[in-house]
């Protein structure tokens, strides 16, 4: 086996990684504090992707439409949450996952509308599109590299914005008992919205940095967000810790998976087995994962104290 | 009131189609032969969702694993109907069984959730096999042949597919009545209760999960002999969400409530989609609308909550 092509996997596993950490994030954080299960997630990160690919072709600067995306990926998570959401908290899970599948479709056609069929590509500016040499004699795409410096920025500072500042303070009152949070003069109502609109916000970040890579498409949340809630299940529902630890093992062992399973079968049978066994297996190894953790810790390897 | 709008509807669906044959218009055997395979999917569904309280969204993958069980014999010339029908359900009872075990273990939003990621397994597994087409999927060239029955006829496949509705309605019936049902029944309403009276619902609920997995198999089987064609597609996580849809909004528990929601969804998709290629927007915002103010569907509705 060739050790670059190892270390160029191992990379590409944790670029995979850190953009399931933002999606799982936001899924565990609106689980955690609200209860509620968010089918139309994996929109607001084809929402976020297609922003940016319209506001770089505007300002024609692919950092800025970033700059100008988030917020307004926001704005769109803030909607969502004062129009529908919020009158579902009280209901039960079937509830939720209806209307946010009803959300979905609604999200679909709505880009279709606006953005036509086709995807949306987005050129890269120069500076990130080239190649970086590695130490090791390892050639990497620059900008893989930024989306992982990125994700693991963003996942550092939701960190400390969670467990250092007043305002995590609040969600972490909200998530372990809202009401009594709520006597104590938080206002929960808002607090709820903040942290969907935050949600929404890593969501489209994740949209936007695989955006130049895949381009923007209808559905490209529908199947990556499936990944997420393996995820935020490995992880275990509601904690943030969980949801960074199993994505990054789940990006590395999907990527992985599907780069090398065929070698490792090899050893193990006969080479033609292995290569058509090889792709099937290597697409369910996550699941298998899942259903491996399950039965030995059915709440998930970091189950949050709180519940 | 539900129940009069159930057995209506049947009259319908056994008369209607040699009407519209002499009227000229065999589009709508077609639709119907799709609404009688989806109806026979959803009440097994709803068996368990709206019965048992297990939220399954992962029922689509039945379906799939169904159609592949007469596509892929199709595929090396085998065409033995009895053979297709009895690995739908052995495949359908297998997996169900298998994954059963461990998302029965769990609750609620994970339970919803580890049905969902199950589901997806078994669509990316068949999308990496490209023996079988992969992505493409498979034209299932020559249908299951029965003696007696020549399923090419396009009517004859409609009463079959209208015959295993039926056995569908009827088990489920009869399955509700007996001590078994009531144990499922019992322990949707109170887990500690069921618990407290001595039954061990854990093996009630994968008996159930199982029958309903095996039963949708079924339907899967003669929903790929009906489309002729087969693809991964079948079993996408948003066909899941579909049956539960019509589940729910037919009424969730009420035995015709399936058949009432496959009817109404049929006939929405119909209508919107000729009326705008946009029509998921407001089939979406519909699904959001049932979800939000009518609760119990339109067996609910129907039942007079009017007065």
């Amino acid at each position: 086996m060739d050790a670059g092509l190892v270390a160029a996997q191992l990379l590409n596993g944790l670029q995979l990684g850190v953009l399931l950490f933002l999606l799982a994030s936001g899924l565990t954080l609106i689980f955690g504090i609200m209860d509620f299960v968010n089918l139309a997630h994996g929109s607001l990160y084809m929402v976020g992707a297609y922003l940016c690919a319209e506001l770089t072709d505007a300002t024609g600067s692919f950092l800025l439409a970033v700059a100008l995306a988030l917020p307004a990926t926001a704005l769109v998570g803030a909607a969502v949450e004062l129009l529908v959401v919020r009158r579902l908290y009280r209901r039960d899970h079937l509830d939720h996952v209806l209307a946010t599948f009803g959300l979905i479709l609604c999200f679909d056609a709505l880009v279709q509308m606006i953005w036509g069929p086709e995807g949306m590509a987005i050129r890269l500016p120069a500076w990130a599109d080239g190649q970086q040499h590695l130490p090791g004699g390892l050639v990497f795409p620059t900008y893989r590299l930024l989306i992982i410096g990125a994700g693991l920025a963003v996942a550092a500072g939701l960190y400390v914005l969670v467990v250092r500042t007043k305002l995590g303070m609040r969600i972490r009152a909200g998530a372990s008992n809202p009401a009594m949070a709520g006597a104590l003069g938080i206002d929960i109502g808002r607090l709820f919205t903040l942290v969907f609109a935050l949600g929404a916000v890593m969501a489209g970040l994740a949209g936007m940095m695989i955006a130049p890579i895949t381009e923007a498409s209808i559905g490209m949340g529908n199947e990556i967000i499936i990944t997420a809630f393996v995820v935020v299940i490995v992880g275990g529902i509601g904690s943030i810790r969980g949801a960074f630890v199993a994505a990054l093992l789940i990006g590395l062992i999907d990527t992985m998976g599907r780069s090398f399973l065929d070698m490792a079968l090899k050893l193990a049978m006969s080479a033609q087995a292995a290569e058509t066994s090889a792709p099937a297996l290597s697409a369910m190894l996550i699941y298998i994962l899942m259903a491996a953790v399950l039965a030995f810790r059915p709440q998930g390897l970091f189950p949050p104290k709180t519940r | 009131m539900s129940r009069r709008v159930g057995w209506l509807l049947l009259a319908l669906l056994a008369a209607g189609p040699p009407l519209a044959l002499a009227a000229g218009q065999p589009f709508y055997v077609d639709i119907m032969t799709r609404l009688v395979c989806l109806a026979a999917a959803a009440t097994s569904l709803n068996f368990i969702l709206g019965h048992g309280g297990m939220i399954s969204f992962g029922h689509a993958a039945y379906i799939g694993i169904g159609a592949y069980a007469v596509g892929i014999p199709a595929y090396y010339g085998l065409h033995d109907g009895w053979l297709h029908l009895l690995l739908a359900v052995c495949c359908s009872a297998l997996f169900a069984l298998a994954t059963g075990v461990i998302a029965l273990r769990t609750r609620g939003v994970y339970f919803i959730m580890i049905t969902m990621a199950f589901a997806q397994m078994v669509f990316f597994a068949i999308v990496s096999i490209e023996e079988y087409g992969g992505d493409d999927g498979l034209v299932i060239d020559i249908r299951s042949e029965f003696p007696l029955l020549d399923l090419e006829d396009g009517l004859t496949l409609y009463y079959v597919c209208f015959a295993l509705l039926l056995g569908t309605l009827y088990l489920v019936h009869r399955l509700m009545r007996s001590r078994f049902g009531m144990v499922i029944e019992g322990a949707k309403g109170n887990e500690r209760r069921m618990a407290a009276l001595g039954f061990a619902f854990y093996r009630h609920r994968l008996a159930a999960y199982t029958l309903a997995g095996a039963l949708c198999g079924l339907s899967g089987a003669m929903l790929g002999n009906f489309t002729n064609f087969i693809s991964p597609e079948m079993m996408d996580w948003t066909r899941s969400g579909e049956l539960i849809f019509m589940v729910v909004l037919g009424g969730a528990g009420a035995l015709f409530g399936p058949l009432i929601g496959a009817a109404a969804f049929l006939l929405l998709e119909e209508l919107l989609s000729g009326w705008t290629v946009y029509w998921q927007l407001p089939f979406g915002v519909l699904l959001i609308l049932v979800v939000l103010f009518a609760r119990g569907g339109l067996a609910g509705l129907l039942e007079g909550r009017r007065g």
